[in-house]
């Protein structure tokens, strides 16, 4: 009898435990796109969550956080189902989501229908999701695709000396905004762009792209991504093109440069802009490639971080930084955590971030150029660093207004 | 030669079961009554995830995968277009009703705009199945096929109706009698309503004589023509009930999501909708519904699933991959098939004896 007692008492007592660790825990719902055509994007973003969490640690004050993973495939209604099921199922308090761009739009929309939960965007750059009708609960700690573009337009024309371009990129809204950033820029500074052709998200056969592209133009803008990206490479190469090329934030980054085989030899001598430069020296970015090199085995990575790494670890440092600000205090349909968030500034690898009134971020931009190590890998070298790049382009709001939303033939190529 | 010959009313000797056969076999059986009672008090059991997610998608995709199962199983036409059509009305919803892209949706009301949508979307899918049903076999598949691919890529791309990629968002959602229908409770219950409306619709067609003359059509089309039937007219009526049912479902799933976006029509969705019919079973109208339950279960837990046992979460698709291609392995007519046959086997020995010197005689 007093066996059996004990033993229940043991029992008891563990269940108890066990309830009062889970009353210490945050859960964080994480989504990256790890299926489709964004795959490679999506495993590294995870990559630069992890590196976060080895470098900050998970606890908050005397709590500990709890991640949960969700995947979607760059397509908006995964995003949503995907935070839906993190939201209801899982019960977590708090989003680091969404990875692309429409996903973005949807999640920041649907943020509205929870105003008691935090969503910090992982990785997404559409202008929209944060600069229409923005969602108070909705904060996003990287830059959105123009703010990527700034300062490539005036390189490419005034030191390359390209006069006249056309553009391919996957036809949604991050690749609109990056085209609205070069655009805007570069026909700002004098240039014409003079075709824009818009193909599907996850395309495999570029031939008919690759045909129709002008021959009288001084270089040839790819807004492509992930599979996209290579695929068309691959039959670029294959068609004898030799243009002068210009990259996208997501076209010239290690997703593409480290991919298998030649095609990437393409992109050699490309000039592209984004939030990071593989071989910036400054030091707490130095820190952060090292970070990121010893957390994985070589083949398990790529040689330096991808901006889907750098941007899930800037959201994830955002978000644990301001956690430990508030202590971790989640009351008040976290009302101190948001506030926290909205006036944090964080020291990210890539540049000083902070946060504007619509919660977008403002932070430094990197035109850069690709270059071989010598060894075959291929890293971008920096150009010129920009720093303070507001999601207005440091146009005046209201003349920037005007131009309108990104879209396939918006902005028109003039000077605003 | 038809896709299914097997869907037929009756499998027992049909002795005693004669009367039972004209009425709803659903009164006899206390299966069918416990599913009816766990489904009407499911909100007490469920929480608003499993309520939603689970069972709410559920009766969803199984309404979907139900207009399927009415053209495989009675009239012998696979048609891969039914997601498409439930994806056409959920557009159309959203079009004419009120959402977030005010440049596009024309604000009217859901009792308004929810009636519209469901007489485009029909006629849609009727005209696909006047298409359609000039073919047989695997040129029915293609068609269709082509139908989905064709509007997934329209969707993908159009931006002045359809607004691309980015697709539709915050699609406003009934409110009246100050219920927000929306709500999970609610909904749970419309679509509820729906399925079962749907379902019973399907079964009492299934025997009504439109339904016979289908399955007539389906197994012998020369001599219903020499009958005086008119075949094909059968077969375009088969698709524009089997359009009205997939569009229900469609305007259903964008009230869920409040939103819809290319990928909800795309091509793999489509086929998710076949499976999800074969899985179940395309001899009774109950085998959609339980293709469903095991596809969303799937499509949710496997990455937990994986995660849990320590393996790599990124191979969930194998997982259901294999979880499909196991059941699809065992019983050719999915898991009614299973049931039946289980059924048989536990049939009394004696029984078994009666029927069997029968067939040998």
């Amino acid at each position: 009898m007093s066996k059996c007692s004990v033993g229940l008492i043991a029992l008891t007592s563990l269940f108890l435990s066990g309830a009062a660790i889970a009353q210490e825990k945050i859960r964080v719902g994480v989504t990256a796109t790890l299926e489709g055509t964004y795959t490679v994007l999506g495993e590294d973003g995870m990559r630069g969550h992890q590196t976060a969490l080895n470098v900050l640690g998970k606890k908050v004050g005397d709590k500990e956080l709890e991640f949960i993973v969700a995947s979607t495939d760059a397509t908006p209604d995964s995003a949503v189902r995907a935070v839906r099921k993190l939201i209801e199922q899982d019960k977590v308090q708090i989003l680091l989501s969404p990875l692309s761009g429409d996903e973005g739009i949807a999640v920041k929309n649907f943020a509205k229908t929870h105003p008691e939960l935090t969503f910090i965007n992982a990785a997404s750059g559409a202008q929209e999701a944060t600069y229409v009708d923005p969602a108070p609960n909705f904060f996003r700690y990287n830059m959105d695709g123009a703010q990527w573009q700034v300062g490539l337009g005036k390189y490419a024309y005034e030191t390359k000396g390209y006069r006249k371009i056309a553009t391919v990129g996957e036809d949604y809204s991050f690749i609109y905004t990056q085209v609205f950033g070069l655009v805007l820029e570069f026909c700002g500074a004098g240039g014409q762009v003079t075709n824009r052709q818009w193909v599907p998200l996850g395309t495999k056969d570029f031939a008919s792209v690759i045909a129709a592209l002008p021959d009288d133009v001084d270089a040839i803008y790819l807004g492509l991504g992930g599979a996209d990206a290579v695929n068309f490479l691959n039959q670029y190469q294959q068609a004898g093109g030799k243009a002068h090329l210009m990259g996208g934030s997501i076209m010239i980054d290690q997703t593409i440069l480290s991919s298998k085989g030649n095609a990437k030899n393409a992109l050699i001598g490309t000039i592209a802009a984004s939030g990071q430069a593989d071989t910036w020296e400054d030091p707490s970015w130095q820190k952060f490639v090292k970070a990121y090199q010893d957390a994985f085995p070589p083949n398990k990575r790529f040689p330096s971080p991808s901006l889907l790494a750098t941007n899930y670890y800037d959201s994830t440092m955002a978000l644990i930084l301001a956690l430990r600000e508030v202590n971790g205090d989640l009351s008040n349909n976290q009302a101190k955590f948001k506030a926290a968030l909205a006036k944090i500034e964080i020291d990210a690898p890539n540049g000083k971030i902070k946060l504007d009134a619509n919660r977008q971020a403002i932070g430094t931009n990197f035109v850069t150029e690709v270059v071989d190590d010598g060894k075959g890998a291929l890293f971008s070298k920096v150009v010129k660093v920009i720093p303070n790049v507001n999601q207005t382009l440091g146009y005046d709001p209201a003349v920037f207004a005007k131009i309108g939303l990104p879209s396939r033939n918006v902005p028109e190529c003039k000077k605003y | 030669m038809s896709v299914t010959h097997d869907a037929r009313v009756q499998v027992r000797p049909a002795t005693a079961q004669r009367p039972a056969l004209r009425g709803w076999p659903e009164i006899n059986n206390p299966a069918a009554w416990i599913v009816a009672v766990i489904l009407l008090i499911m909100p007490l059991i469920a929480n608003g995830f499993f309520l939603i997610e689970i069972f709410a998608t559920t009766l969803i995709l199984g309404t979907m995968a139900l207009s399927l199962m009415l053209l495989a199983g009675y009239a012998g036409m696979v048609s891969l277009m039914q997601l498409t059509i439930a994806g056409f009305a959920a557009y159309m919803v959203a079009v004419f009703g009120v959402s977030g892209n005010a440049n596009i949706s024309l604000g009217w009301p859901w009792w308004l705009a929810v009636p519209m949508a469901l007489a485009l979307a029909t006629i849609f899918g009727t005209f696909g199945g006047a298409l359609a049903v000039r073919t047989e076999g695997i040129y029915t598949i293609m068609i269709t096929l082509a139908i989905g691919a064709a509007f997934y890529y329209f969707t993908n791309q159009n931006w002045a109706i359809f607004n691309g990629h980015t697709g539709i968002n915050t699609v406003a959602t009934p409110h009246f009698w100050g219920v927000d229908w929306r709500a999970d409770i609610p909904f749970y219950y419309i679509v509820l309503a729906v399925a079962a409306l749907c379902y019973f619709a399907v079964e009492y067609v299934s025997r009504a004589p439109f339904g016979l003359a289908l399955q007539g059509v389906r197994d012998n089309p020369r001599r219903m023509a020499a009958l005086g039937f008119n075949v094909n007219a059968h077969r375009v009526a088969a698709y524009a009930v089997a359009s009205f049912i997939a569009a229900l479902a469609g305007v259903l799933q964008v009230w869920n999501y409040r939103q819809i976006s290319p990928g909800s029509v795309s091509v793999g969705a489509c086929i998710d909708v076949l499976i999800i019919a074969v899985v179940g079973g395309i001899t009774r109208p109950i085998g959609p519904y339980i293709g469903a339950l095991i596809f969303v279960l799937l499509r949710t837990f496997a990455l937990d699933f994986l995660v849990k046992i320590g393996l790599d979460g990124n191979r969930f698709r194998l997982l259901i991959g294999l979880g499909f291609l196991a059941i699809v392995f065992w019983s050719s007519d999915g898991v009614i098939g299973l049931w039946q046959r289980w059924r048989q086997s536990q049939r009394p020995a004696a029984n078994r004896a009666g029927g069997g010197g029968r067939g040998h005689g």
